[in-house]
């Protein structure tokens, strides 16, 4: 009996400690946990843009599909934009507060999610598109997609994934390539994309586009 | 007379079919929200300024209150009942109507806060997984599409709706800002909300 007396003496205190600190978080305790760090955290911190499962989201600029994107691609992204050899104000601010290790486990993380694609690319020029995934331009020098991307557009390694890409990001990417990779000295392998994407019209990057925005 | 009578008809058609505000004046749609929305729907008080607001913004969040997903104590306790009667092809011609009025900046802010605001507003604050508001409503506060302008807005309005979202109310479904919102401490509210007043 004066066992259990004690335990309840014991465990009483913690008991109204712990419901002091489950009280709802204010912004203010929130903004001072994320400050702390965390995966799960930050994992939030990158879904409020890109999409809650990763699926990519339409704001002033369109944000990219990171869901079942390739880690080696994204790390490399993220290396990227912290050493600005590929240009984006918003995303050196994101990611050069980011720990290496904390870089890694944020990309392996979308690795393993597959939400429906996006969605809303016109559907005009689609059998162009696969065409020119599949079997590419050998008239104007642009290589199948597909020999590099995979047969579904998954991508393998730092070839990212373009299956489930949005359309508005594709297209921006492509007609502006230069101007935002490989900037610098430095070595890069978005080089290898460069002729490529000036080989194409604007009308063969929109049904190219188009028709990856809907591979699953 | 068949002939007076057949444009008779086409004239009763085509003056129906024309948006009850057509003639000079307000009709009595538009005056409806100005009534609180000020003149010219430029706002007043807590009632956000509608003049240059993006059309699908204000459609989007007409149906958000017939819908009863925006929840705030003032959607509730005024725009729940004052969209009721509103059709979605009046609601599409409000928000056009509005939209087109050119804005005039609150101006209500502190100033000694809006450089801070400027920087949470283009950086967000990557540290405290506060983020870039930029992204989604362009370089000048504009808006595009159903993403609301937020340039000009009156001070207390914006530093309200941030509160809001921090303490669970609702926007439309599918909206990130709870989130967003749920990361800002009050020094943030109030530097965004400041800065965001002087944006034209």
């Amino acid at each position: 009996m004066a066992g259990l007396r004690t335990i309840l003496r014991l465990t009483l205190p913690t008991a109204i400690l712990a419901l002091a600190f489950s009280t709802p978080g204010h912004a203010q305790d929130r903004a001072a946990a994320a400050r702390q760090g965390g995966l799960e955290a930050k994992l939030e911190y990158c879904k409020t843009c890109h999409g809650l499962s990763g699926q990519g989201y339409m704001g002033y600029f369109p944000m990219p599909r990171l869901a079942g994107q390739q880690p080696e691609y994204i790390e490399a992204q993220l290396r990227a934009f912290i050493e600005r050899r590929r240009t984006n104000p918003i995303m050196f601010n994101v990611a050069h507060v980011l720990s290496p290790s904390m870089l890694t486990a944020l990309a392996t993380h979308f690795r393993g999610l597959n939400p429906k694609p996006f969605g809303g690319a016109p559907r005009g020029s689609l059998s162009t598109g696969k065409r020119i995934f599949e079997d590419g331009l050998p008239e104007a020098n642009v290589p199948a997609c597909s020999a590099c991307h995979g047969t579904e557009g998954h991508g393998q390694n730092e070839i990212p994934r373009l299956a489930g890409q949005l359309y508005a990001y594709t297209v921006g990417q492509l007609t502006g390539w230069r101007k935002e990779r490989g900037q610098g000295s430095a070595v890069d392998t978005s080089a290898i994309m460069a002729p490529t994407a000036h080989n194409l019209t604007r009308s063969q990057i929109e049904a190219v586009a188009a028709y990856v925005s809907y591979l699953q | 007379m068949k002939r007076i009578g057949l444009k008779i008809a086409i004239l009763a058609i085509v003056a129906s079919a024309a948006p009850v505000w057509a003639g000079d004046g307000e009709s009595i749609g538009v005056r409806n929200c100005t009534w609180c929305h000020g003149t010219s729907g430029q706002g007043y008080m807590v009632a956000p300024r509608l003049a240059g607001q993006r059309p699908q913004y204000i459609e989007s969040q007409i149906r958000s209150f017939r819908e009863h997903t925006r929840d705030n104590p003032f959607s509730k306790q005024y725009m729940w009942g004052a969209v009721a009667a509103l059709g979605p092809y009046e609601a599409r011609n409000l928000a056009i109507y509005f939209a087109t009025i050119a804005p005039k900046a609150a101006n209500d802010g502190d100033r000694d806060l809006a450089a801070r605001g400027r920087t949470i507003y283009l950086d967000g604050i990557p540290e405290a997984n506060i983020v870039s508001c930029y992204a989604c409503h362009g370089p000048d506060a504009e808006g595009v599409r159903d993403i609301p302008r937020l340039g000009g807005l009156a001070y207390i309005y914006l530093k309200g709706r941030l509160e809001q979202w921090g303490q669970g109310y609702h926007s439309g479904p599918a909206s990130p800002m709870p989130m967003v919102a749920s990361h800002l401490g009050p020094d943030e509210i109030e530097a965004l909300a400041s800065y965001l007043s002087f944006v034209r």
